[in-house]
């Protein structure tokens, strides 16, 4: 009736006219099909067996959505799509471009290894409890993390991926886990209440939460507004949600405590979050207050890479040292958030992409060792060679790719990044990547040599038996290696992607056309 | 409880309370009310059953367990979401059609579908940790 007894009026200054092409839903529906599996999941509480496939199927169906995105994203450029029909900057603008389809993408194989291990992982109460609507719906705040183009809908997304983390990471409700939670837990939420302040504050500046109006509004705002003091605090916030230096003892405090698929899942998806929010605001949105920190966010990389990789030398526990190198490697990103440029910014998304894939995998690798070895500690870890010598050279591939020695993945980034900081003199931040990866080979390599190679001392013909893993936990873990030693090997289709998505980053006028055509409204 | 007065009051109550709860929620599309607020007198309602005649009654009464009500309220909301796809219109955009019933007109829209997801996703995570809650303090 509303709309029959309404005057008539101009919609179309109000409204999306046009009919939207069915290839657009693509930038909605990883975030409406993650919500619709992750509820259906929820609803079907009898049949538990069911839910492991339901989720692995609905995650591939993640995957393939994703992977049209991109294809579709490098086809016709950013792609838009408006909430309710209602122009932006009014209506919530989901905007999709390379970045964010190549985190989404990422994120989503990350999630389908994880789905697929969990099968031999999350036991008939890890079901009841409910693994897998949490996972959907930490899939379902991911994608949306990485398509929405607004940036309170940003906070909102967050929101929905810690509420299903903190599901996930009290999985088992052991004494220990909750210890790991509250950390976790309280950390994370102080860092998203700051984020939330600090987009209020953007709020009163700017009158506007649309990325794109951000970005072309900041310009005009440059001499009023507090700029500098809005994006420290986005560094503050991000930085505390990807694990930089000052504020990352919650990481190491809390991921060896829940479950093998969960910690590699937490590894693999939620820092590379903050991260991205890091690169999307500094990068596209206040790029002239980045330059002015750029000092500051370089030393913040440069000590988040020595702390990580010094942590990992200190540790004994498998799981601990790799909490470390993803610390570690959060660092290499910043730094190369801080160099700026297409070699920097490229180089800062291809090595959060690489460290998606190589962390999650070598969490998983953890997971088999406890299993082979009986124990996390490196005390009592030992004869893994001899038990089986496959996984023992999966392992030490995945330790060359997050050394980022060659042929892997891990390899390429850090020669863009190191290149790139050479490129304007910061000779300093160069070492420091040198050296960091030179301490983690250290650290992997001490690893190797105790937890592989040393022969177990007390059970002589026992330690020799050859062990069986099974399919459900090797499939994933020889997938992602695979994927990283391609990437390693063959890696110019990636970086051509990459570079493009560092310059549309760095001259969002593709993406501003898309949100909104008609040029500056 | 033992208050005779009470128990018996309390499925009178309930059932008002429920049906309010209903109006508020239809209510809600151009006045005061909604999903958000409907679904929470409804919680109240069952928590007030609750304390009356005990956990396990209410658990029987509403037949589903809360949380699939509540997953059912969540898909209830995405699907209000996706009808716009074939209408070739964004996400979420609302839609109305005015079907004849009995001879009255009766206005139906996606955004009502999307209110009905929210009182459910409310009405079952609430009254999930009411229950629990009640169950564990009434020992």
């Amino acid at each position: 009736m509303a709309v029959s007894t309404s005057p008539p009026a101009d919609l179309s200054a109000a409204l999306v006219l046009e009919p939207v092409a069915a290839a657009d839903w693509l930038v909605i529906l990883p975030v409406a099909w993650c919500l619709a599996i992750g509820a259906l999941l929820v609803m079907l509480r009898r049949p538990i067996g069911l839910h492991p496939f339901i989720a692995v199927a609905g995650l591939a169906g993640l995957v393939a959505i994703d992977g049209l995105l991109l294809q579709h994203v490098i086809a016709n450029g950013p792609v838009t799509m408006v909430m309710g029909r209602w122009l932006p900057p009014f209506g919530i603008a989901f905007t999709v471009d390379l970045t964010g389809a190549l985190f989404a993408l990422t994120a989503a194989v990350v999630a389908l290894a994880g789905g697929v291990y969990s099968m031999a992982d999350v036991n008939d109460s890890g079901r009841r409890y409910g693994f897998y609507p949490f996972l959907m719906l930490l899939m379902a705040g991911v994608s949306g993390a990485f398509l929405t183009g607004d940036i309170f809908n940003l906070y909102v997304w967050f929101e929905v991926l810690l509420i299903s983390s903190f599901g996930l990471i009290v999985l088992g409700s052991e004494r220990e886990q909750i210890d790991g939670a509250v950390k976790y837990g309280f950390l994370n939420l102080v860092a998203t209440t700051l984020f939330l302040v600090t987009t209020g504050y953007l709020y009163a500046s700017f009158g506007t939460l649309n990325m794109a109006d951000i970005a072309q509004k900041a310009e005009g705002l440059r001499g009023t507004a507090p700029l500098m003091t809005l994006t420290a605090l986005f560094l503050l916030a991000f930085g505390m949600k990807a694990a930089a230096f000052p504020v990352n003892v919650w990481l190491p405090a809390s991921y060896h405590t829940p479950r093998v698929v969960v910690s590699a899942l937490f590894a693999g998806l939620l820092t590379k979050v903050g991260i991205y929010a890091l690169i999307r605001v500094t990068v596209m949105l206040l790029p002239v207050e980045r330059e002015e920190l750029s000092l500051v966010i370089a030393a913040v990389g440069a000590l988040t890479m020595l702390v990580g990789v010094f942590g990992a030398l200190a540790q004994s526990d498998f799981r601990r040292m790799l909490g470390y190198l993803v610390i570690s490697g959060i660092g290499s990103i910043l730094a190369g958030i801080a160099v700026g440029g297409p070699g920097g910014i490229g180089g800062a998304i291809f090595y959060a992409l690489h460290s998606m894939l190589v962390m999650t995998a070598l969490y998983f690798a953890s997971g088999v060792a406890a299993q082979l070895g009986g124990s996390f500690s490196l005390s009592s870890l030992a004869g893994l060679y001899r038990r089986h010598a496959g996984f023992a050279a999966i392992s030490l591939m995945l330790a060359f790719a997050v050394s980022g020695l060659p042929p892997f993945s891990g390899f390429w980034p850090k020669v863009m990044l190191v290149k790139a900081a050479l490129d304007i003199g910061a000779w300093w931040l160069a070492a420091a990547l040198l050296v960091t990866g030179f301490l983690t080979t250290i650290a992997t390599g001490r690893f190797f040599l105790l937890a592989y190679w040393r022969d177990k001392a007390d059970d002589g013909l026992a330690g020799t038996v050859k062990a069986r893993i099974p399919a459900a936990i090797l499939l994933p873990l020889v997938a992602l290696t695979l994927l990283t030693l391609t990437i390693g090997l063959y890696p110019e289709p990636l970086l051509a992607t990459i570079q493009d998505a560092a310059a549309g980053l760095s001259e969002p006028s593709a993406y501003l056309n898309s949100v909104f055509p008609g040029g500056v409204r | 409880m033992k208050s005779l007065i009470f128990r018996a009051v309390a499925p009178f109550l309930t059932s008002l309370m429920v049906l309010f709860s209903i109006f508020v929620l239809l209510r809600g599309h151009n006045e005061p009310g909604g999903g958000f607020i409907g679904g929470l007198i409804a919680v109240s309602a069952l928590a007030i059953y609750g304390i009356a005649c005990g956990v396990e009654t209410v658990r029987r009464a509403i037949y589903f367990h809360p949380m699939a009500i509540a997953g059912a309220g969540l898909f209830a909301a995405t699907i209000a979401g996706l009808i716009s796809m074939a209408a070739r219109v964004p996400f979420m955009t609302g839609l109305w059609i005015y079907p004849s019933l009995l001879g009255v007109e009766v206005p139906l829209s996606t955004v009502t579908l999307f209110d009905c997801g929210v009182y459910l996703v409310v009405v079952g995570a609430i009254s999930s940790i009411a229950l629990s809650l009640e169950e564990r303090g009434g020992e």
